[in-house]
């Protein structure tokens, strides 16, 4: 029987009590949200903390709002909303792919944007995601707010920028026109992390090439885009010999770890037709935005 | 810490410990041992139970968590004597044999169907993909919630009914 060690719980009313929380029981308390990565960490006794501090009562984090040209979604918006929701699944049809493999759909009644960005878990999909659409964390703590662009937000494996008397609040993703995106996960079996996946945005200018692209991966060492498919990309209209160029530079890129879910030529593999399957995705689908909107 | 909360359309109020998990609080506390205990992990979907009307992996839940909500386990999911569609259309088609998944299973399906009163074989297998069957394949469950859709009035039919015969 897996039992968490002995904690103090207490729930929070709003965000700036939550704010004080964290400040009055310090180090050693950590944040619940959906609570299906802190818990089971929690039975393993991997975390240890003394106070637990539930925010799942702060329904004014759970809000996706178009805000001109951003999309803002509050923390605690949960994976089933996300899922759910026309906004995103017309602005940014990678989120919708994401969600439709995190977990399962039981653990995505529960699960949060804020918790998956925060646990920061190098097999996490939302936090490629996010660093694809060139989102920026709304982090706020006792001296205000910051904006941290995902670069300087996610700081690796398990860590983020986000100090402990400070709480992610909000996600905002810019809107682009001409813009679409995808995102592929291959994984063993439904729920389970994934072996490799791939995510891509991509922006079409008026004459239908390439004027913006951004490419993550997802479990496979690399913490950021990869930056190297730009210089390829734009400026050229689409085609299937640039992704697969895009996709051999994708998987010079990555640094896998051979583990129980492979070795790393295979994930190596995967990280190059992956890419190429979500450009070839985000492009037809950009195409297919930018003849809306002149048609 | 104290907590209360209504289950199966009773409200108790009880002193945990903060630690305490939701499947451990609905079996050990309120002694409801129809919501099993499985693999502990949040994989197998046996310890699901409806909170606030939503399926939820109970052994992923804190009790304090659950504190002032609404929970539903297997033991409400039938009106007296009446089962639910879900419950009586897993007797129809087959939906179990060793049963360990199937009270798990049934919340799912209640849920599905108050959200998509129709749904298609594929949403149905999306729906209980959380959850694992090992003896089934599957394909009865499916069939036993499909039962379900194409008969949701028996009970409430057979309820109304038997409302009629009390009030007579």
């Amino acid at each position: 029987m897996q039992i968490p060690a002995p904690f103090d719980y207490v729930r929070a009313s709003s965000v700036d009590n939550a704010l004080a929380l964290l400040d009055r029981h310090g180090a050693e308390s950590r944040v619940v949200a959906g609570g299906h990565s802190l818990l089971p960490m929690m039975k393993l006794r991997l975390a240890r903390p003394d106070w637990l501090i539930d925010i799942n009562d702060l329904f004014e984090l759970d809000y996706l709002l178009v805000d001109g040209p951003v999309l803002r979604i509050g923390a605690m918006t949960r994976h089933t909303t996300l899922l759910e929701s026309d906004d995103v699944r017309h602005l940014f049809p990678i989120i919708c792919d994401a969600e439709r493999v995190i977990a399962d759909p039981i653990v995505r009644n529960r699960g949060t944007i804020g918790g998956s960005l925060c646990q920061a878990d190098p097999a996490e999909d939302l936090s490629t995601v996010c660093h694809v659409l060139e989102a920026v964390a709304v982090v706020r703590g006792p001296a205000g707010e910051r904006m941290l662009p995902m670069a300087e937000f996610h700081r690796g494996p398990y860590e983020t920028a986000v100090a402990q008397n400070e709480l992610l609040i909000e996600v905002r993703i810019p809107i682009r026109a001409g813009s679409a995106s995808a995102y592929e996960k291959v994984e063993r079996r439904v729920g389970d992390w994934a072996v490799a996946a791939a995510g891509a945005s991509v922006t079409l200018a008026a004459d239908g090439t390439i004027s913006h692209v951004a490419v993550g991966l997802t479990a496979v060492g690399l913490e950021r885009n990869v930056t190297e498919v730009e210089a390829v990309l734009v400026g050229q209209a689409p085609t299937e010999a640039l992704f697969v160029e895009a996709g051999l530079l994708a998987s010079q890129a990555c640094d896998p770890l051979a583990d129980q879910r492979g070795p790393i030529d295979y994930k190596r593999h995967l990280a190059d037709e992956l890419t190429r399957r979500v450009l070839r995705v985000a492009c037809s689908r950009a195409a297919a935005s930018v003849s809306e909107i002149t048609s | 810490m104290q907590i209360s909360l209504t289950i199966n359309g009773t409200f108790v109020t009880r002193e945990i410990e903060p630690r305490v998990l939701l499947v451990h609080f609905i079996r050990d506390d309120l002694r409801l041992t129809g919501t099993h205990w499985g693999c502990d992990t949040s994989n197998c979907g046996t310890c699901v139970v409806l909170m606030d009307g939503q399926p939820v992996k109970s052994c992923t839940v804190l009790a304090a968590m659950a504190d002032g909500h609404t929970i539903t386990t297997v033991e409400g999911l039938a009106n007296g004597a009446t089962l639910d569609p879900v419950q009586q259309g897993f007797m129809e088609e087959h939906g179990l044999q060793c049963g360990f998944c199937t009270p798990g299973m049934m919340l799912t399906a209640r849920a599905l169907l108050d959200h998509n009163p129709h749904p298609e074989p594929l949403e149905i297998r999306e729906a209980i993909s959380g959850q694992i069957c090992r003896c089934t394949g599957y394909a009865t469950i499916v069939r036993s919630i499909q039962w379900a859709a194409e008969h949701p009035l028996v009970a409430a039919a057979e309820t109304t009914e038997k409302e009629e015969e009390v009030r007579a």
